[in-house]
């Protein structure tokens, strides 16, 4: 392993040590499971009871378009701790603890370090994300149904989906270089930018034309399609991405994985340099 | 001190108070519309929340419309009812900038103002602490009223709703209410922040997405009741929080007669009562929990203790 790796490595480690213990240490551990699960558990409630109202008030029951909302929104679970879990640690680091000015000027890659530090809450959101989908499939009455020669195309696509997130989470962490207090806004409207355009609760042709053309390009579309044709069983939902076989969504994956993470690179240092040129580096707004 | 003493200083004291109102409320009226990005995070952002919750409805009405066994009356009347339920989403999408404001930026911001230091300032000065929490509510109310007025204009000419508002005194007697109720819950929550540090804040995370969910910001709120006991249990519980009774009677009162009647809570009228009851005693249980927890904080040494 060389130095520089060893260096990228051990940023990465002692940064998602942090992490954790950040995220964590604030109570019990059986408490900060409860409460890990508790909100994207709520979020699920939400749609079911969507469903139900809408079922009751039309008396229309269809169990395949719930499977089809339930699983991408557990799945959304990683979109929503992922992206949050990236680009909050500039400003928390800077407004909140005050202490960026001291870990930016440390001898490390300050992009590593927001990727470690995001990497406690990707690991709780996954077992958010299991809890979701083990609650849906045995009390909700989930459709789920995988074969074994599903699952390495899954765990891959899997993995690409996350390292795409973490690279659209490191852009936006460019992004907050240079913006006020907006953690909250952003949490909650990137996040809607994907739950809307990726058809993540709805199939893409639910969207007018130009919406499906814009969801198309945003490779996170394509993770939530494979994701959902590997674990629900066939059904007459029409995507919108039909035509396309499991392996080619998995190369327009990771065509596009890699282009975000170029991306990345490139706007987190340029947000780097403006903020730096406009002394904003360790800008706090107290309002 | 004479009691003439005392009345001749009430003047003094309520403008005193009046100023740190003023004064506490200045930043969020006039220092954060300084910033325009919010504009795009806090007005345009949140639009599109509400738009995926739309066109949850969309499609699962699509699926009706595309199903040949449906008959042509069903298929009617599932169209109005999915425009009143996506006109329901983008209301309730709207009032969430209220809850959260009442949760970041009034409940949990004496933990914020504690972590930068502002809290011991805040304490040494002479105003009431009531005074302080006011200023934060009314500045916050007309910081959130901006944003979420915008998100609402867009989301109805987006999705092209019709409302119908039939009482339009009592629908904004009923808006007012809910915010003066809701922020006095948040004055009530924030006296927590003096004592407790982190637990508090993830408190406040822990009320986003179940909040949303047992006050019905995303569907009526009535449709619990269709889920069997653990649901009516909920909705019980959830007429506590203010956001519930005040979105089910706004919904009432710009969508009436949608689903047949049977999803509504209670009439708005009734609903405007129990709301101005939980204004009043949030209000007062916030001047008393301030008190208490202060106190309590002082004694524990832990009123200024920062990162705990």
């Amino acid at each position: 392993m060389s130095a520089t790796v060893r260096r990228q490595w051990r940023t990465f480690k002692w940064a998602a040590w942090l992490g954790w213990e950040m995220d964590s240490n604030w109570t019990e551990p059986a408490l900060f499971i409860v409460y890990s699960v508790v909100k994207p558990v709520a979020g699920a409630f939400i749609l079911v009871l969507m469903y139900i109202v809408f079922a009751a008030i039309g008396n229309y029951r269809d169990p395949a378009m719930f499977s089809y909302i339930y699983v991408g929104n557990s799945f959304f679970i990683f979109v929503g701790s992922t992206l949050f879990g990236t680009f909050q640690v500039i400003q928390a680091d800077r407004e909140w603890y005050q202490t960026l000015r001291y870990t930016y000027i440390s001898p490390i890659s300050y992009y590593t370090y927001i990727v470690g530090r995001a990497a406690s809450k990707v690991a709780v959101g996954g077992l958010a994300v299991l809890i979701t989908l083990i609650f849906g499939v045995f009390v909700l009455g989930v459709q789920f149904q995988m074969t074994l020669g599903s699952v390495p195309i899954f765990f891959v696509g899997l993995v690409l989906g996350l390292f795409c997130l973490v690279s659209i989470g490191i852009c936006l962490a460019g992004v907050s270089f240079m913006t006020a207090k907006h953690t909250h806004g952003l949490a909650e409207g990137i996040p809607g930018i994907f739950y809307v355009f990726c058809g993540v609760l709805f199939p893409l042709t639910a969207l007018p034309g130009w919406a499906q053309s814009f969801g198309r390009g945003i490779p996170l579309t394509y993770w939530f399609d494979l994701t959902r044709r590997l674990i629900l069983p066939p059904n007459t939902i029409d995507s919108g991405l039909g035509f396309f076989s499991d392996l080619e969504i998995l190369a327009l994956l990771l065509a596009s994985s890699l282009i975000f993470f170029l991306l990345s690179l490139g706007i987190f240092k340029l947000g780097e340099y403006m903020a730096r040129k406009a002394g904003k580096i360790d800008m706090t707004t107290s309002y | 001190m004479s009691a003439a003493t005392v009345t001749s200083r009430i003047p003094h004291r309520i403008r005193l108070n009046l100023r740190a109102v003023v004064g506490r409320a200045y930043p969020r009226i006039v220092g954060a519309n300084r910033e325009p990005s919010w504009i795009f995070f806090e007005a345009i952002l949140p639009l599109l929340g509400i738009a995926a919750y739309v066109f949850i409805y969309q499609a699962l009405a699509n699926r009706v419309l595309l199903d040949p066994t449906v008959s042509a009356a069903d298929k009617a009347a599932t169209v109005a009812a999915t425009n009143a339920l996506i006109g329901s989403v983008v209301l309730g999408g709207t009032m969430i900038a209220f809850w959260l404001n009442v949760l970041w930026s009034m409940a949990s911001q004496l933990y914020w103002e504690k972590e930068i230091g502002n809290l011991q300032l805040y304490m040494m000065a002479p105003m009431s602490r009531m005074a302080l929490l006011g200023g934060m509510a009314v500045g916050g109310m007309f910081m959130t009223s901006v944003r979420a007025i915008t998100t609402l204009v867009a989301g109805v000419v987006v999705f092209s709703i019709v409302l119908q508002v039939t009482n339009p005194f009592l629908l904004i007697a009923v808006f007012f209410a809910t915010l003066v109720a809701l922020y006095g819950m948040g004055m009530t929550l924030a006296s927590l922040y003096l004592l407790w540090g982190r637990e508090a804040w993830h408190l406040s995370a822990l009320l986003e997405e179940p909040i949303f969910f047992t006050s019905g910001f995303y569907f009526p709120a009535g449709g619990l009741a269709y889920v069997g006991g653990w649901g009516r249990v909920l909705l019980t519980a959830a007429t506590a929080i203010p956001a519930t009774l005040g979105l089910d009677a706004m919904r009432q009162l710009v969508f009436p007669g949608a689903w047949g009647d049977k999803l509504w809570i209670f009439s708005p009228e009734v609903e405007l009562v129990i709301i101005l009851v939980l204004g009043v005693v949030f209000l007062v249980l916030a001047r008393y929990a301030l008190a208490y927890l202060e106190l309590l904080a002082r004694r524990e040494g832990r009123l200024t203790s920062r990162h705990q």
